[in-house]
């Protein structure tokens, strides 16, 4: 939103010596946002209304000619190239040591154009002549400034006078961020009335007066609506014998300012009292319109309907259609048809001014993809009563314009009438919920200000209709501190009883998780939750994967990101493969992020999410490197016992010789491998990749911290070496398992210290060996001791084929 | 005899002086001292000597054994200091070489403000809490004051599942499920992943992160929001930093407000880094809606709150000036290594 400072001003009489940025820093303190604020002169300064007097040819330049200007109190002598000079012409002349906003090609420069006395081929020049442009503006704003060369004034414009106030280019452009519940301050009217109570001043609104002849407008138009819900309210008025003329310039200068083109009076008034008024009218070319009728129903399915800017739409039944006794003329709130718009020659208009649902609107225009600028008022729901006053004032400005005769009488339809409502007035409360003690005395004039009407004994509050937000005692406590002051209410801190402050169990285990990633060097990635259902096929999953089985976001931003991630491989892949593409070496990511899991789909229920830890990297590491970091964080949460590896994980996004499943109490807690090369291909990644995945709900159940002391050994270990030759399909973890079972209660630890395959072992063979740790907690082990274990190891081991070395 | 044990003593020590390595001083060693020491000789020439002049002679013999042995000793620790010193030098390195690091991971901007958020507030006494991703409808929208149709809906562009399921596009709605479970009062923060429909530019994702916070207690009021939230910043951004609140409007709050902070570059005055304002726009709070209060078991004749809202990439990119949004979810190494 938008609005000239002036404009405001003169509707708040006695803020004239407030500069703009005292306006932007009260209005914002107070609850207006101002975003920003532009002088129109900012780069403008010594420009006078001047008149060409005489004009020379140049002795040494075709192209140019020597004026002799009028400024009021002297005659100047000034060079100029410009095409359209004449003698009596009226123009805007920067004077020596002054300064224009840029260039006549319409490039502005930041701080503005010195302009000096100099010579131009030899000959005296003391000021310059200037274009629109090079005021700063141009030809859209100011329809009448010449294709090419120097503005021309109106006979009317006093020589001598200061060019940037005759333009009305003395003025700032204030642009604000109006809260959406602030409907009422989308106008040049709401903001002056919140101008009026920051600054503690009187609210002067335009006056409007009874307008119209002696004719009825009842004889020229009737109007029916057939959906109240969606129309809650439709005036008319008929204005005839129009003129279609410019508007008076005060009028092109408040539009200006906010940023409309001046067009005609008939588009200027309406262009006007929307921005005064913020209410969005339309003007029908009363002879177009059949029987003399409008009525107002919802559109037909697949309805054709062609607006006034040529554009051809279908329409379906839930928009809202003004028609006439034959055919559509407009999309309500949206925009005006084609076959009824005001044209050069129209005679007698009919003039709109109505009230629309605002979610009905809003739907409308984004099926239709024709988001205007009377729809987006519109659906911020606005006030039925401000409608006829709108109405009244555009009349007005229709007389005091002399564009045309309003004829007498409204036709106004209003089924339900808006009454305004009533809160208790609790001042005491207020203060509570504030934390202030505001007297009753000051609140009253702040309500005052904002036509909040407290009833003589100080029990009730009158809520005028426009301010649609106040609707309880919270939302006029918001009032008392907006204009006492959010500045001024006291800062304390909660009283009450202390709490205790904590992460929950499962975010401290993500911390650990964190910390162990980044000790083995991974640092975090943060991926999207959602992706492409080409994910899958870029995994290489079978056609009937349950992981295909992800939820659909119904308007996504495009199928990239349009199904929520059941897998959470393809993030880290993503990741490995930007750092890979951007040739990073050695690269090591993790992220902790969730995966979504429908319970059925199509989903009635909120899915399970569960927390991934997925770890990836490329370059330096193996297999091995992977298997060490998931055992370091198991370790570190308290999961210390036997981690075993099912390399029958059957995943096909891993390489089929170098996956397994990560299985702690019998249950698959996730998974890790090398990332299948195929895989990898499909990424654009020529490197090794491998990844491993946990899921964290697992992990969060069977971590521990709970510790105990069990002492430190006392007695002394015996050591045994194995050294074995193992068929090659046997894996370590199966030797292990024979070590685990069989090795009794006095085997400690084992450890693999040499592992070999090649020539010196027989074929389809591998040479492995293993040390052995026994000890006793409370005695120093027998020879036998240990012969009877390890012959039960041995036993166990022949049974898998292996062989002793000899 | 006392002459030849003078002579041996006097080329001792001139042998002695004249070594230049260890390995001589110890060829010398043994050439007087040793088993076949000229030294060693005498002394076996003792049973020689007459009984009545042996304790003289042994006491000379002596005398000249301990002098050189001095002399070896104080020769050696010369040498060994002299060796010591020569291979020192020899292994001089150039200590302006490039270290050898740990390649330890970094942990992401997002996570480190999170962090030091956390921290903050649950030395406040509050506790950190989650909630889903996947939300209802009603969590995200109705149950915060935004009734079906309510612009709000359209303005937060809402990537919907179903009618009625949709991607959070706030962490409010962990408001809501924990005002539900109904133990009072509340002190909470619940950081987490929310969605809005935005294309990716440098200043928007369509999934982004936030911190929503919420008290409710009895006599709960503004003041007291804004005591805690300058707090905050005064933790969060230095002590030194200042805080202004601006009227502003949540359906779910009210009265509502947007905390602006002194700008921690310029510190208020004025930099390109905060637009010449000199303050920088943190998060959003107000004093809790008593529908919202009323819509989720609460009296709010009773107990009062109020609640606030910050976006973590906000923060982070403020903090480390990261100019440009799609860092945070690229996760270049080069981008991450630099945290």
């Amino acid at each position: 939103m938008k609005t000239s400072l002036k404009w405001i001003k003169a509707m708040v009489p006695g803020m004239e010596d407030v500069t703009p940025q005292e306006y932007m820093d009260a209005m914002t303190l107070s609850g207006s946002k101002v975003e920003f604020f532009e002088e129109m002169d900012a780069d403008l300064d010594r420009i006078v209304v001047g008149q060409i007097k005489e004009v020379k040819p140049h002795p040494d330049a075709d192209k140019l000619v020597i004026c002799q200007v009028d400024v009021g109190s002297e005659v100047l002598q000034i060079v100029t190239g410009a095409p359209n000079v004449k003698e009596g012409m009226k123009t805007p002349v920067v004077l020596d040591g002054g300064k224009v906003a840029g260039g006549h090609d319409g490039t502005k420069t930041p701080g503005g154009v010195k302009i000096k006395k100099g010579k131009l081929r030899g000959v005296e020049s003391f000021g310059m002549m200037c274009s629109i442009e090079e005021l700063g503006s141009n030809r859209d704003m100011f329809p009448e400034a010449p294709e090419d060369g120097l503005y021309v004034f109106g006979e009317d414009a006093p020589v001598g006078e200061s060019a940037v106030k005759v333009l009305g280019l003395d003025d700032v452009v204030v642009e604000y961020e109006i809260t959406s519940n602030r409907v009422d301050c989308y106008s040049v009217m709401g903001i002056a009335r919140e101008a009026a109570a920051t600054f503690r001043k009187d609210f002067v609104p335009p006056l409007v007066k009874e307008t119209g002849n002696a004719k009825n407008v009842n004889d020229f138009i009737s109007v029916e609506i057939e959906n109240s819900d969606l129309c809650k309210r439709y005036t008319a008025r008929v204005v005839e014998n129009i003129k279609i003329a410019p508007s008076p310039q005060w009028m092109q200068q408040r539009l200006r300012a906010q940023g409309i083109r001046p067009i005609n009076n008939i588009v200027d008034i309406t262009n006007y009292v929307m921005e005064e008024y913020g209410q969005p009218m339309h003007a029908y070319d009363l002879d177009t319109i059949a029987d003399h009728k409008i009525i107002v129903r919802n559109a037909s399915a697949g309805e054709k309907f062609v607006t006034l800017d040529g554009q051809e739409h279908e329409m379906d039944e839930t928009m809202l259609m003004i028609c006439d006794g034959e055919k559509a003329v407009g999309i309500a709130g949206i925009m005006g048809g084609e076959n009824s718009m005001i044209t050069d020659d129209v005679k007698t208009m009919l003039f709109e001014s109505a009230c629309f649902d605002g979610t009905n609107i809003r739907l409308s225009a984004k099926k239709l993809g024709m988001r205007t600028e009377a729809s987006g008022i519109f659906e911020k729901g606005l006030d039925p009563n401000n409608a006829i006053e709108a109405m009244n004032r555009a009349c007005q400005l229709i007389e005091e314009l002399g564009a045309g005769e309003v004829v007498g009488g409204v036709v106004d339809v209003y089924p339900v009438k808006k009454e305004p409502i009533t809160l208790p007035f609790e001042p005491e409360k207020y203060n509570r919920m504030l934390g202030t003690d505001v007297s009753t005395e000051e609140m009253l004039s702040y309500f005052k200000r904002l036509e909040l009407e407290v009833s003589a004994d100080q029990k009730e509050v009158k809520i005028p209709t426009f301010r649609q937000d106040l609707l309880s005692y919270a939302d006029l406590a918001e009032e008392v501190a907006r204009f006492f002051g959010y500045d001024k209410i006291p800062t304390t801190l909660p009283s009450g009883a202390a709490t205790a402050g904590k992460i929950s169990y499962k975010m401290t285990i993500e911390g650990i998780a964190r910390d162990v990633a980044e000790y083995c060097g991974f640092s975090q990635a943060y991926n999207y939750s959602f992706e492409s259902p080409k994910v899958f096929d870029k995994l290489l999953l079978d056609p009937e994967d349950k992981a295909r089985e992800a939820i659909v976001i119904s308007n996504p931003l495009g199928e990239d990101f349009s199904i929520m991630r059941t897998l959470s491989l393809h993030g880290i892949l993503s990741s490995l493969a930007t750092n890979f593409n951007r040739r990073n070496k050695d690269v090591r990511l993790y992220e902790l992020g969730n995966v979504y899991l429908p319970k059925a789909l199509p989903i009635t229920e909120l899915p399970e999410e569960r927390m991934q830890f997925t770890l990836g990297f490329y370059g330096d590491g193996d297999f091995y490197t992977m298997k060490g970091v998931i055992e370091e964080f198991l370790t570190q949460v308290g999961m210390t016992k036997k981690i075993t590896y099912d390399p029958r994980s059957g995943r096909n996004y891993l390489h089929p010789g170098r996956q397994a499943n990560i299985v702690y109490d019998g249950v698959v807690i996730g998974f890790l491998g090398q990332v299948h090369p195929l895989v990898c291909a499909n990424y654009d990644m020529k490197a090794e990749v491998y990844a491993a995945v946990l899921d964290m709900p697992y992990i969060v159940e069977m971590s521990s911290f709970e510790k105990k002391y069990t002492g430190i050994a006392n007695f002394p270990a015996a050591t045994r070496d194995l050294s074995m030759v193992v068929p090659k399909d046997v894996l370590a973890g199966d030797i292990e398992e024979v070590f685990d079972k069989k090795g009794g209660a006095y085997l400690e630890s084992y450890e693999l210290f040499d592992i070999y395959e090649g020539a010196q072992v027989k074929l389809g063979h591998k040479s492995m060996a293993y040390s052995l740790v026994f000890r006793a907690k409370d005695k120093n082990l027998s020879e036998e001791d240990i012969t009877q274990a390890m012959d039960r190891i041995l036993k166990g081991l022949k049974e898998l084929g292996i062989e002793l070395r000899a | 005899m006392k002459d030849k044990l003078l002579e041996i003593q006097k080329k001792a020590f001139s042998e002695i002086e004249n070594a230049a390595e260890l390995s001589v001083l110890n060829d010398v060693r043994v050439a007087i001292l040793g088993k076949k020491g000229e030294m060693t000789a005498i002394l076996k020439g003792m049973k020689d000597v007459s009984p009545e002049e042996r304790p003289k002679v042994g006491a000379m013999v002596n005398e000249a054994r301990e002098a050189i042995e001095a002399k070896l000793l104080e020769a050696k620790q010369k040498l060994e200091a002299k060796e010591m010193e020569l291979k020192l030098a020899t292994e001089t390195i150039d200590v302006t070489l490039p270290a050898k690091k740990n390649k330890i991971g970094h942990r992401h901007p997002n996570t480190i403000a999170l962090e030091e958020v956390e921290k903050i507030f649950v030395g406040m006494g509050y506790e950190v809490v989650e909630g889903p991703e996947v939300e209802l409808d009603y969590y995200n929208f109705e149950a915060l004051n935004i009734p079906a149709n309510h612009p709000a809906k359209d303005e937060q562009d809402t990537f919907y599942i179903t009618k009625d399921i949709l991607l959070r596009t706030q962490t409010s709605p962990v408001q809501v499920r924990q005002m539900e479970r109904g133990k009072l009062p509340i002190r909470m923060i619940a950081p987490g992943r929310v969605f809005r429909s935005d294309e990716v530019d440098a200043t928007h994702s369509p999934s982004f992160h936030q911190i929503e916070g919420m008290v409710i207690d009895k006599d709960i009021t503004f003041a007291d929001l804004k005591g805690t939230l300058q707090e905050f910043a005064k933790e969060m951004f230095g002590e030194d930093t200042k805080v202004k609140f601006r009227p502003h409007h949540f359906p779910f709050t009210e009265p509502s407000a947007e905390m602006d902070v002194t700008c921690f570059k310029c510190k208020g005055k004025g930099c390109r880094f905060c637009k010449g304002e000199g303050w920088i726009e943190i998060l959003g709070c107000g004093t809790v809606h008593p529908k919202v209060l009323k819509m989720s078991g609460i009296d709010p004749e009773e107990y009062s709150g109020f609640a606030f809202g910050l976006g973590l990439e906000r923060i982070a990119l403020l903090k480390y000036e990261i100019d440009d949004m799609r860092l945070l979810y690229e996760n270049d190494e080069r981008f991450l290594s630099q945290f």
